[in-house]
């Protein structure tokens, strides 16, 4: 028999090349857009143009009359079928089409459903709609005046545009930290709206079957199976007659979580009209509709001696909800997982106060590429900390040193609460600092600056908390967070694995089988997995908050493990000896001191459908429903170097440079991939990306010339690094990895920029840093110096 | 993005243009590179009835000096500017601003003359023509006229060209010896139209500044020419406190607005830092 060693199965820790690429790259991926069904009709979505306005009547005469036309749907029309209005992941409700007001431009009001694309344009143009404006709110600060108009008339008892109120941690504690402390540092930011912008845009064919009455529903969702239930509770039809189909999927990034009105208005239109129904959405519709992300205002304290010893953290936050509280979030956490802002510190006393309020804007607060807020919570506390080294006179480096995590102190209970598992941070940070060469760098910053060259070093040295639930603890609209895997060993000895969190370029179809290659021993290729079909794979919450390692990740090693057992009481049999005398390795059962006697996994498959033992159930398949007993805790050190050109404000960055620790990694080159994309999604919020409004609430940032997304051009040249610390209670030890660099990056960017400016008595610079705003913040330096 | 209903010709000849644009007058458009008369269509902002393709048209695309002048035609791509050794070794200018214009797709298809035609205040072309002293050629079924770019550009979007005219070519006096220009020009990123730009033209004689042409981009309603800036260096020794100057007048003569690229004050900041950096090195090329 030959000896297959642990590489050959091209398991956990290769750089096996992603399976998906294949067809990726002969463009031969499936979208959406892509699917042409028999007397397929269109849809296409009026917006409005204003942003708070009475509706005062809906007029569809003149676009229904044109031929090709087959329906106008209104919300009059959908308020008879009782989907004028659904709820939000936030427990809030959301008009599917505006029927009373409409409260952001680009809100949905009515659609038509052609025979083509174009007439279904040509009648949005001529469906009159007449608008009593409204003023508009367009700032968190003026929707929370006493006189600001109210945006929310729709809710019962709603009196005012505050959307919540919620505070965590030890008040007490730390009013009295701050008490103590010699030195209390300082700094209002804001985090500002961006979007996550996958390349595809969200659409869906809605094909209910007149007669069977089963509604087959082709739509971009992150969260297939979650999505399957809501469409279930919202619209009243039995669960096991929708069936959510996902295809390849172009980009999510937490923009394809929720229920989008115009999935909902096409699935009725299907239903009523009896023929499928498509609608994509355009970019614009896009940018100015869907979940948008941010949108933080964020007070930030930091308590130390003047030995740089951190004593207490005090945040206030106001965030900007739109008009809709529609954040993606678990249930019991209002600003998400802002509550992770202590980071990689050793902080005794922490506590966080927030406020929402309701504006006439876009409803969303999704987790771009982000653990539900844990992006705003990182960058704030990096920023006060680079911002707290300069009034001490200490080295940012040095100050993080003084108080991380120790190694020894993990399992680590964080002052609101959070029990990290593993870390290590300064083995990071010193990777981070020798690969780049920071000590020498910071003499050619001084020499630099001697020649009035303004050269900045920035750091974060952020940790993430990721991987929702445990089940006990998070839950979105009441579903629990756990996760599912099921796998079926065929004869022949290939597998197939189901899994219910959805890829949209992460490379599940190639990780996954990785897991299944190590634990069972039956090689990566010979694994297909297979998801995105909620009538054929197991339940799931979905695809965001890097959770689909740590949760269906860890399934697919527990039902693998599930089926070793089971093979080994197959083995028993072909072998002939107590399953007591065999020991697994690779993709063998072996007796114990006899390695030659043994059978492979193929040979146990094989015996599972041909020569099973008596007493035992035929087949070797099982699934696994794993609720995770904690978050897990990546974490890493960016630096990055700029250079300010004094005149203009403009920047560049000189080098970027990442260490990430994502625990246990399962295939490198992927893991590498998620932290380029990051990197760049990061410089991209740090350096251009925006949407903002004027004072009539008019969406600025409505397209990819308004809505700057960086090319390759601009992005800059990474340099990455790992350190793996495996997080002690996941199966394998991996912790996820595909938001760290958008959670981390941001703060080191602009970290970078400030100190170059730092010397001047620059302490902030709102993202996204233009030009123009260096160029004025320099300005004022230099007239209050 | 579903653009309305529109007619389509795809003629052969400019005579045959010309007569179209005469018969169907504002109804129809001429279909340059399509770069901005296609997405103003399909965001239904622009709805003409009839489309006038002119690609089709043979000998509307060249690069080349004749008598008295470098002679550009309408449809020649920014890509060929862009490869043009002519432009790189006689009129620095053009060469510098060619490939700043968006990127390679755009460039591909975008021309010339629809660059001066469509009027952006935004557009590259339209200053640096400006900074040249060109002209274009302009025709229709019954008249062929010639005026300089300064008289085409009217406003934002808005020229002096009559629905049923077209231009031919683009006429730059060439340059003389001695002569060095540059095009500098501020982007958020690459593919971003300009948050300020500057195109320098310098012409040294015997050491003094003999012609200064100096047009801003997107600092206006339309491409302006920094005329004051170009008058106080006509004559003057070309030193740091004469360019600091023109680099002062032109900011003057600049009224951007203030938008997410910056404000009106950091804009006109730029635009003197750009002008001045401009003309050092436009300098350093006349000198050779
Ligand atoms: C993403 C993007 C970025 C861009 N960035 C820049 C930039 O940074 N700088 C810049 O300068 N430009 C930029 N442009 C515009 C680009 O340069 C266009 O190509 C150019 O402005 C128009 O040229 P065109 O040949 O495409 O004209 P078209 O789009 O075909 O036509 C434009 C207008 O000119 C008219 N027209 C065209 N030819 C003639 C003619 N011979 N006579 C009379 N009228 C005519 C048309 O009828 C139409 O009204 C950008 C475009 C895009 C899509």
């Amino acid at each position: 028999m030959t000896t297959v060693e642990e590489t050959d199965v091209h398991g956990i820790g290769q750089s096996v090349k992603r399976k998906e690429d294949d067809r990726f790259i002969r463009g031969k991926g499936t979208y959406v857009e892509d699917l042409v069904l028999p007397n397929m009709l269109h849809m296409a979505i009026l917006r409005s143009p204003i942003a708070h306005a009475k509706i005062v009547s809906v007029n569809v005469d003149e676009a229904q009359a044109i031929p090709g036309v087959v329906a106008v749907v209104t919300g009059e029309l959908l308020a008879q079928h009782n989907l004028a209005w659904m709820p939000t992941m936030s427990g809030d409700t959301q008009a599917v089409f505006a029927t009373d007001k409409v409260r952001f431009q680009g809100q949905e009001v009515a659609a038509v459903v052609a025979e083509d694309p174009y007439i279904a344009h040509d009648a949005l143009g001529l469906i009159d709609v007449e608008y009593e404006p409204l003023p508009a709110v367009t700032s968190p600060q003026q929707a929370l005046q006493p006189d600001a108009p109210l945006i929310r008339d729709d809710k019962e008892g709603q009196t005012d545009n505050r959307c919540f109120q919620w505070e965590t941690g030890d008040k007490d504690a730390t009013e009295k930290a701050f008490q103590q402390a010699d030195k209390i540092v300082e700094l209002s930011t804001f985090y500002p709206r961006c979007h996550p912008s996958p390349l595809e845009t969200c659409g869906i064919v809605a094909d209910v079957n007149p007669i069977s009455g089963k509604a087959t529903l082709h739509m971009t969702s992150q969260a297939p199976h979650a999505i399957r239930t809501v469409f279930a509770l919202v619209a009243g039809l039995p669960e096991h007659k929708i069936q959510i189909i996902t295809h390849d999927i172009g980009g999510g990034f937490g923009n394809k979580v929720p229920v989008y009105p115009g999935y909902v208005a096409a699935t009725a239109a299907s239903l009523l009209i009896g023929r499928p129904v498509k609608w994509i959405e355009d970019r614009t519709e896009n940018l100015i509709s869907t979940g948008f992300a941010r949108d933080y205002h964020m007070r930030g304290e930091l308590a130390l001696t003047n030995d740089g010893k951190m004593l207490g953290i005090r945040v206030e936050l106001l965030s900007d909800n739109g008009a809709f509280f529609a954040d993606a979030q678990p249930t019991k956490c209002k600003v998400g997982l802002f509550h992770i802002v202590t980071g990689s510190y050793d902080v005794p006393a922490a506590y966080l106060s927030t406020q929402g309020a309701y504006t006439n804007k876009a409803p969303g607060g999704v987790a771009y590429r982000c653990s539900f807020r844990v992006t705003e919570a990182s960058y704030l506390v990096e920023r006060l900390v680079q911002n707290a080294a300069y009034e001490l006179g200490m080295d940012p480096a040095e100050l993080r040193r003084k108080n991380f995590i120790k190694p020894e102190q993990f399992p680590y209970k964080s002052a609101t609460g959070f029990v990290y598992d593993s870390g290590e941070y300064e083995r990071a940070m010193d990777l981070a600092m020798n690969e780049l060469g920071y000590a020498e760098l910071r003499k050619e910053q001084e020499a630099a600056r001697a020649e009035g060259r303004l050269i900045g070093i920035g750091m974060a040295s952020f940790t993430e908390v990721v991987g929702a639930g445990p089940s006990k603890d998070y839950d979105i609209l009441g579903l629990k967070m756990f996760d599912s895997a099921e796998l079926r060993v065929h004869p022949t000895g290939k597998a197939i694995l189901k899994i219910g969190v959805q890829t949209q370029g992460q490379g599940h179809e190639t990780t996954f089988a990785q897991i299944v290659a190590t634990e069972l021993g039956i090689p990566t290729e010979d694994v297909l997995v297979q998801y995105g079909d909620t009538d054929n794979t197991p339940y799931s919450l979905g695809t965001y908050a890097s959770r689909s390692t740590p949760t269906a990740g860890a399934a697919t090693a527990m039902v693998a493990r599930k089926l070793v057992e089971k093979g080994k009481k197959i083995a028993a049999h072909l072998l002939e000896v107590s399953e007591e005398d065999l020991e697994f390795k690779v993709d063998k059962f072996s007796v114990k001191g006899a390695p030659d006697k043994a059978v492979t996994i193929q040979d146990v498959a094989f015996a599972a459908y041909t020569n099973m033992p008596e007493g035992l159930e035929h087949g070797l398949e099982d699934n696994h429903y794993y609720d995770p007993p904690n978050m897990t805790f990546p974490f890493g050190t960016y630096m990055v170097v700029v250079e300010v050109d004094a005149d203009t404000g403009q920047w560049k960055v000189l080098r970027m440079l990442a260490v990430d620790d994502c625990g246990k990694v399962i295939n490198p080159m992927i893991v590498q991939g998620q932290i380029h994309g990051g990197l760049a999604e990061g410089y991209g919020i740090a350096a251009m990306e925006l949407i903002t409004f004027d004072d009539d609430g008019n969406c600025i940032g409505s397209n990819f010339m308004d809505y700057l997304l960086p090319t390759s051009w601009e992005t800059p040249r990474f340099e990455t690094h790992m350190t793996e610390t495996p997080s002690p209670h996941h199966p394998i030890g991996a912790k996820g990895v595909g938001e760290s660099a958008t959670v981390g990056s941001p703060a080191a960017y602009v970290n970078a920029v400030i100190d170059a400016l730092a010397h001047t008595g620059v302490r902030n610079i709102d993202m996204p840093v233009t030009s123009a705003k260096v160029w004025e913040a320099m300005q004022g330096a230099a007239r209050s110096s | 993005m579903f653009p309305s209903r529109f007619d389509y010709v795809a003629p052969d000849t400019v005579e045959e243009v010309l007569a179209t644009l005469a018969q169907h007058g504002d109804e129809a458009k001429i279909l340059a590179g399509g770069q901005s008369l296609i997405p103003l269509m399909k965001l239904r902002f622009a709805s003409p009835g009839l489309l006038v393709d002119v690609n089709r048209v043979p000998g509307l695309g060249f690069v080349e000096e004749t008598g008295e002048h470098l002679r550009v035609g309408t449809l020649t791509r920014n890509t060929e500017l862009e490869r043009s050794a002519l432009l790189k070794s006689g009129y620095p200018v053009m060469a510098d601003a060619a490939p700043m214009i968006s990127d390679p797709l755009v460039r591909n298809r975008g021309t010339i003359g629809g660059s001066l035609a469509h009027a952006d205040p935004a557009g590259d072309w339209g200053s640096v023509m400006l900074a040249l002293g060109a002209e274009v050629v302009i025709k229709s079924s019954t008249d062929e006229r010639t005026i300089p770019v300064s008289e085409l550009l009217v406003n934002t979007f808005t020229t002096s060209l009559d629905p049923t005219e077209m231009i031919t070519e683009i006429r730059v006096p060439k340059t003389p010896a001695r002569s060095g220009g540059s095009y500098l020009k501020m982007e958020r990123r690459v593919g971003d139209f300009a948050t300020v730009a500057t195109a320098v033209h310098l012409t040294l004689d015997n050491g003094t500044i003999k012609r200064a042409g100096i047009g801003l981009t997107a600092v206006g309603s339309k491409n302006l020419q920094a005329s004051a800036a170009e008058d106080a260096l006509a004559g003057a020794e070309p030193t740091a406190e004469a360019f600091e100057e023109a680099a002062r007048l032109a900011a003057e003569a600049s009224s951007p607005s203030s938008d997410v690229r910056g404000s009106a004050e950091y804009k006109k900041a730029m635009v003197r830092t750009f002008v001045r950096r401009g003309l050092d090195k436009a300098l350093e090329l006349a000198r050779g």
